[in-house]
């Protein structure tokens, strides 16, 4: 097996004048997670798509298996999910048409899977209904779907559990768990605490 | 370390203080080279057989439109660099050279046009070079366009060093669609701003303006470098002891 | 015994099978595409509606008389088609950055070229296509003889694709600018002046009644350098607005 492990040392990243990332640094080691906490502006979004390969930090790196993730970009991005503040759903699609367009880019899935990832997150009622037509939460549950459905070694989180009520919390939890277990890592940036036992959990605090 | 002079070259300090260095001397010798020029076209040059003295506006125009091309040229080679090696001093280098190259456009334009009036009796025609002059100045108005319009100053960079390298490589198509579409209508008369064969008296003081406008632009590029340059740069630390000196 | 039991990779499941090559992807890109401007069909038909307006404009500022307007016909045609495909451009990329579905296909691990081709070849076949297949309509309204249609609908047919693809670098290096419209026509419409000539002069040649071949193959040719490096440039331009 692959030893998986994300290095990230001494990253820097400037916004027009505003110096972002201050040499941000962390080890996470496979069935690790990373909760990245800190107030509004503090940079979390950006140290997420720097993580994902969107950003480019003028200083430091960031290592995936050792190898820095700018040598094989593409092979990198393949090997991981990111989830951004909204989810990415088109409103004028069902939820299912979303999640085969989304996931089928990536990788095969057949409708048995699909219908499968649907009912994880509770929503395999609302499978055929416009995205356009369901709540912010309903949204984010089947962007959830899509999570479970990417069985990538690396997940990259922006508020995963935004939008949700207690039971959308719990299932948040459970699917990096789940993710965890099969030795896979997490890096999620979070307001509230992550339902997770708290050895798995590692904490990186951004300073405005 | 062999690449150490590279590197220097993408330093922000290192350039402004050998940009403020060089600017006097491109700009004494491209004042005494076009004074000369213009000496040797307007006085020495004798009169074109065909066109009387109307041609002399070559001393101009020519120069203009040569250089017109050129800047947009070195524009796009500033900003490729800027792309493929993020190096915010080639960006700024290309920014500094947009508006001086749609001057230069504009100049070239104009000129065009004051030549077109005592061959052609009108201010303008759709001459080959001149309609793709215009062409190139509507390139030179998007790529400042793009700059201004996006906000962040990293991604305006990018974005217009992307539409510049799409730009030069479209500038020889647009050039020869444009000739090709005027030569399918050729009139029977001469409408082209046709260069006078050049005697050699003609022709030094045209070579001696090319030169002349070409260190103008150099010393041109040069102060506006260092304007961008403080611009970007304003929060950091060598500002204030370079303002100082 | 000493066999310990295979490792297996949970990452790894199904791999050789669940992998989607680049041309699969781009297919789904294309399919997902052509479903959501279905869903919208009213959208469907704005820039032909445009183009038909535009094309009226001429003989109301010129003349009535079809003979008159045969002596334009190839210009207002094209500048039509020009301006119809412009105002199509600026819906190529902008729902899709705007919800984020962009930047998964950034991420996707896919090659962002590929997919962007597909979404061009999607705008083509909803706007480009189309608008060909409408001209020789218009064309007929300004004056063009019967025998020229073949020709213009081949003629606008493939000038149009070399639009389309010029209009998604211009669309991927304006994206997130607010009131982009002006801006990306003033980007788009210098690097399209060799297809609106070339175009125009098969247009020209059609209605005359010439040897249409050698500006379709130079209209070709410019689809065909358009097609390599267009996307490319697209690309390029979507990902650095991703930054």
């Amino acid at each position: 097996m692959p030893v998986r492990s994300l290095e990230v040392e001494n990253l820097h990243l400037w916004r027009g004048e505003r110096h972002v990332l201050r040499g941000v640094a962390f080890a996470l080691g496979a069935g690790e997670c990373l909760a990245v906490t800190g107030a509004n502006g503090a940079g979390k979004t950006t140290l997420l798509r720097t993580l994902a390969g969107l950003m480019y930090p003028e200083g430091g790196h960031v290592r995936w298996a050792g190898a820095d993730v700018r040598a094989d970009l593409r092979a990198y991005q393949g090997s991981l999910a990111y989830l951004g503040h909204e989810p990415p759903l088109k409103a004028d699609l069902t939820a299912r048409e979303n999640l085969h367009y989304w996931i089928g880019v990536r990788r095969r899935v057949s409708t048995a899977a699909l219908g499968a990832a649907l009912a994880r997150v509770g929503v395999e009622a609302l499978a055929e209904r416009l995205v356009r037509t369901l709540s912010a939460g309903q949204r984010r549950r089947v962007a959830l779907a899509a999570l479970a459905l990417c069985v990538v070694p690396l997940w990259l989180l922006d508020e995963p559990a935004t939008n949700l009520d207690a039971d959308g919390q719990r299932l948040v939890g459970g699917l990096i768990a789940e993710q965890l277990a099969r030795g896979g890592l997490a890096v999620a940036a979070i307001h509230h605490s992550l339902a997770l036992p708290v050895g798995q959990v590692r904490q990186l605090e951004l300073a405005a | 370390m062999r690449f150490t002079w590279f590197h220097r070259l993408g330093s922000p300090p290192y350039i402004y203080g050998l940009a403020r260095r060089l600017t006097p001397w491109f700009a004494w010798s491209a004042a005494l080279l076009i004074a000369g020029g213009v000496w040797g076209g307007l006085v020495l040059a004798p009169p074109d057989y065909q066109q009387g003295d109307g041609f002399r506006i070559i001393y101009v125009h020519a120069p203009s439109a040569w250089l017109s091309l050129m800047v947009y040229t070195s524009m796009a080679v500033a900003a490729a660099v800027g792309l493929i090696w993020r190096i915010k001093v080639a960006h700024a280098l290309a920014a500094s050279c947009a508006p001086i190259g749609a001057s230069f456009t504009v100049a070239a334009l104009v000129t065009g046009s004051l030549w077109g009036q005592p061959m052609w009796g009108t201010y303008w025609q759709w001459d080959p070079r001149l309609t793709s002059e215009l062409v190139l100045l509507f390139l030179y108005l998007g790529y400042m366009g793009l700059r201004a319009g996006i906000e962040d100053t990293q991604r305006a960079d990018r974005a217009s060093a992307v539409l510049a390298v799409v730009g030069v490589v479209n500038v020889p198509i647009i050039h020869y669609s444009v000739t090709w579409w005027n030569s399918l209508h050729q009139a029977p008369s001469v409408m082209r701003l046709a260069k006078p064969t050049m005697a050699a008296s003609m022709l030094v003081p045209l070579l001696v303006m090319f030169l002349g406008f070409t260190l103008l632009f150099l010393a041109l590029v040069l102060v506006r470098l260092r304007a961008e340059i403080l611009a970007r740069e304003r929060s950091s630390s060598w500002i204030r002891e370079a303002l100082g000196a | 015994m000493n066999s310990t039991p295979a490792v297996i990779d949970p990452f790894a499941v199904g791999a050789p099978e669940a992998e989607v090559g680049a041309l699969a992807a781009a297919a789904l890109a294309l399919a997902r595409d052509l479903k959501l401007a279905f869903r919208r069909p009213a959208q469907l038909l704005q820039p032909l509606a445009f183009f038909a307006l535009v094309t009226m404009l001429f003989p109301l500022s010129i003349s009535p008389e079809l003979s008159q307007l045969r002596l334009v016909a190839p210009g207002a045609l094209w500048a039509a088609a020009l301006l119809a495909s412009l105002l199509a451009l600026e819906f190529l990329f902008r729902d899709d950055a705007q919800d984020g579905t962009l930047e998964q296909y950034a991420l996707s691990g896919q090659s962002l070229t590929a997919l962007l081709f597909a979404k061009t070849a999607a705008h083509w076949l909803l706007t480009g296509l189309p608008l060909a297949l409408m001209a020789p309509i218009a064309a007929l309204a300004l004056g063009a003889p019967t025998s020229a249609l073949p020709g213009i609908i081949a003629a606008v047919g493939l000038g149009s694709v070399t639009l389309s693809l010029i209009g998604a670098i211009g669309a991927a290096l304006t994206l997130g600018i607010r009131r982009s419209g002006v801006l990306l026509s003033l980007l788009t419409l210098p690097l399209s002046l060799p297809v609106l000539i070339f175009g125009a002069r098969a247009t020209q040649v059609a209605i005359s009644g010439g040897a249409i071949i050698a500006p379709l193959e130079l209209l070709a040719a410019m689809a065909v350098f358009g097609v390599t490096l267009a996307p490319l440039a697209a690309a390029a331009a979507v990902r650095i607005s991703l930054e």
